[in-house]
């Protein structure tokens, strides 16, 4: 299938990215061989076959619901992000 | 491995590979580097040594750890922009395992950023010069990790694969890597790829080395509820000295689809498979010669050879690049410079942060991958992508059940071909991406792979064959792999 730019603005949507003009060209070229790539899928008949989505043997692993300690503190964590205030993440104007 | 004793201290091992350290700095193995660290931890091995104390079976064993791993030492960066300076406050279960034992992470090494790669290059960081040939590159993504134990820095180090970024870098630098069963080592504290193909593994010089490595890592964690019960330690195979063919095993599989064998029998008939539908033009001349030497060696070990059909694995690289960029796109969408790592000065609201940040703190191949992604996830592409590979998943699995109905190990190259120029590819991700062609499926499969070092091409560049077998038979891999190591 054929990959317009305005695909490529909305997969760049999709994914929380600002493109430049530069880059919209240059995924627009790779992004469309890769899709060529995998469209040969195509030609594989799949049908009545179940869909595999995790190759662990197991199900339904349970633990008791009691809250375990935790590895990292909250100062820790608060520790990370760039400002903080009052035990909280400031980030610039939402609306 | 050495380990540290009376005569040989601590100390002196992690002064050796510190300065080798220093003195391959050309080939940009590391990311980071803890001298001091390193040498207070070796310090205080050498004391419990000196009071007579008991240590462990890594103790002062100097170690290289795959910057994806968390860890309260060095920030963990996965060679990724929008990582930097990521101090993290909790340790990774693997990392946990291996320095409860004594061994001591002297440094972080270099990878494709967030793994997305087959040659070290896609690092924020510059890539990774290959042990053989400083032209060529370490390949990837544990390209550092694979050079730091070619280059006889360290005596192991850690590598995650989700489609061959351990066992191809492995190939290329002519050590041994392992990618175990799904599930076999806690992915607890590592940066995740894409979830239901990711897996812990190691870089050694030697099989003895990956067995005991595995001894430590492996096994249940409660932190990470898709690790399998402890089935590395437990096996029955254990200290076991009869033929592989001939133990008794956990689970079903190779052992027991084994021709049955008189008790006593000195060398039993174990069947080794071949996937004819590799033996083409696609892979290099010089590894097919060698793996037919290597079957040769087999069969005058008394082995038998079984030549396979697998023709699913001819779709196993587009399955692999529809499952594994949904499951990127779906685990990165979290990295939005809030919680921690980069964030985008230029931002005047949230959604510009959130924006600006990705933008300009992931490499390309990441903004390619997170993009497919996305693409074989949106409404009107799904069923024709995403569900189509994870349907063409199971018939791939289901060949691996087939094919260890007719073999006990599979014997196939790891990469189409020996580590490949600098820049070569770097341009090209559809080139990149076939590098990947005979590693992916056994990800897809959940089954355990072992590259391991099988001589060098006339360019003097080291060939690894690898090595797979049935889920949960890692042990069993390991014990084989030294059946084919070099006189």
């Amino acid at each position: 299938m054929e990959i317009k730019r305005e695909d490529i603005i909305h997969l760049g949507k999709l994914s929380n990215f600002d493109l430049s003009e530069k880059e919209i060209e240059s995924l627009s070229k790779d992004i469309s061989e890769i899709i060529k790539y995998i469209s040969q899928l195509d030609e594989l008949n799949t049908d009545g076959v179940e869909p595999t989505y995790q190759v662990f043997e197991m199900e339904n692993v349970w633990r008791s619901d009691e809250i375990l300690e935790q590895d990292a503190s909250m100062e820790q964590l608060l520790a990370l992000t760039k400002e903080e205030k009052d035990n909280q993440i400031k980030v610039p104007k939402v609306l | 491995m050495k380990i540290a004793n009376k005569t040989v201290t601590a100390t002196r091992l992690v002064k050796d590979a510190l300065e080798k350290a220093k003195h391959f700095a050309d080939y940009n193995i590391f990311t980071f580097i803890d001298e001091e660290g390193a040498l207070k931890k070796a310090a205080e091995i050498d004391d419990k040594i000196a009071r007579g104390e008991k240590v462990g079976r890594l103790a002062g064993v100097p170690y290289a750890l795959k910057d994806n791993f968390m860890s309260t030492r060095g920030d963990t960066t996965a060679s990724a922009h929008i990582l930097e300076g990521c101090a993290s406050p909790i340790t990774a279960t693997a990392v946990e395992r291996l320095e409860n034992e004594g061994a001591i992470m002297i440094g972080r090494t270099n990878l494709d950023a967030f793994a997305h790669g087959s040659s070290t290059e896609n690092s924020y960081y510059g890539p990774t010069l290959n042990a053989y040939d400083k032209t060529r590159v370490a390949g990837g993504s544990s390209g550092g990790s694979a050079a730091a134990v070619a280059l006889d820095i360290v005596e192991f180090a850690t590598g995650t694969d989700t489609g061959g970024s351990i066992r191809q870098p492995a190939s290329f630098n002519g050590v041994y890597g392992l990618k175990p069963t799904y599930g076999a080592v806690s992915r607890y504290g590592v940066v995740a790829m894409a979830s239901s193909l990711d897996c812990i593994g190691f870089f050694t010089k030697t099989p003895e080395d990956m067995d005991l490595l595995m001894s430590v890592a492996s096994g249940r964690d409660p932190k990470d509820l898709t690790t399998l019960p402890d089935f590395y330690n437990t096996n029955p195979q254990l200290g076991d000295s009869r033929p592989v063919a001939s133990r008794p095993s956990l689970r079903g599989s190779a052992a027991q689809s084994a021709p049955v064998v008189a008790e006593g029998l000195e060398s039993p008939k174990l069947r080794i498979g071949i996937i004819k539908d590799f033996d083409n033009d696609v892979v290099d001349a010089e590894i097919r010669e060698t793996l037919k030497d290597k079957c040769e060696l087999l069969k005058s070990k008394g082995y038998e050879i079984v030549e396979l059909e697998m023709p699913s694995l001819k779709y196993a690289l587009a399955v692999y690049y529809i499952i594994q960029p949904a499951e990127v796109a779906s685990n990165l969408s979290r990295y939005d410079g809030v919680r921690y790592g980069f964030r985008s000065e230029k931002s005047g609201d949230l959604d510009s942060l959130y924006g600006n940040t990705r933008s300009e703190g992931f490499m390309p191949e990441n903004k390619r991958r997170i993009m497919i992604g996305n693409f074989v996830l949106s409404s009107g592409f799904f069923d024709a992508y995403f569900l189509k590979a994870a349907k063409a998943r199971t018939m791939i699995a289901d060949e691996y059940k087939k094919a260890f109905e007719k073999c006990d190990f599979i014997l196939t190259p790891v990469s189409p071909s020996p580590a490949f120029k600098l820049g070569e590819k770097v341009n090209d991700p559809v080139a990149m991406y076939l590098e990947d062609l005979m590693s992916v499926s056994l990800n897809l499969a959940g089954v355990p792979g072992l590259a391991i070092p099988a001589g060098r091409n006339k360019a003097g560049l080291p060939i690894g064959l690898q090595l797979v077998a049935p889920r949960r038979q890692d042990k069993a891999l390991i014990e084989f792999a030294k059946e084919l190591q070099d006189e």
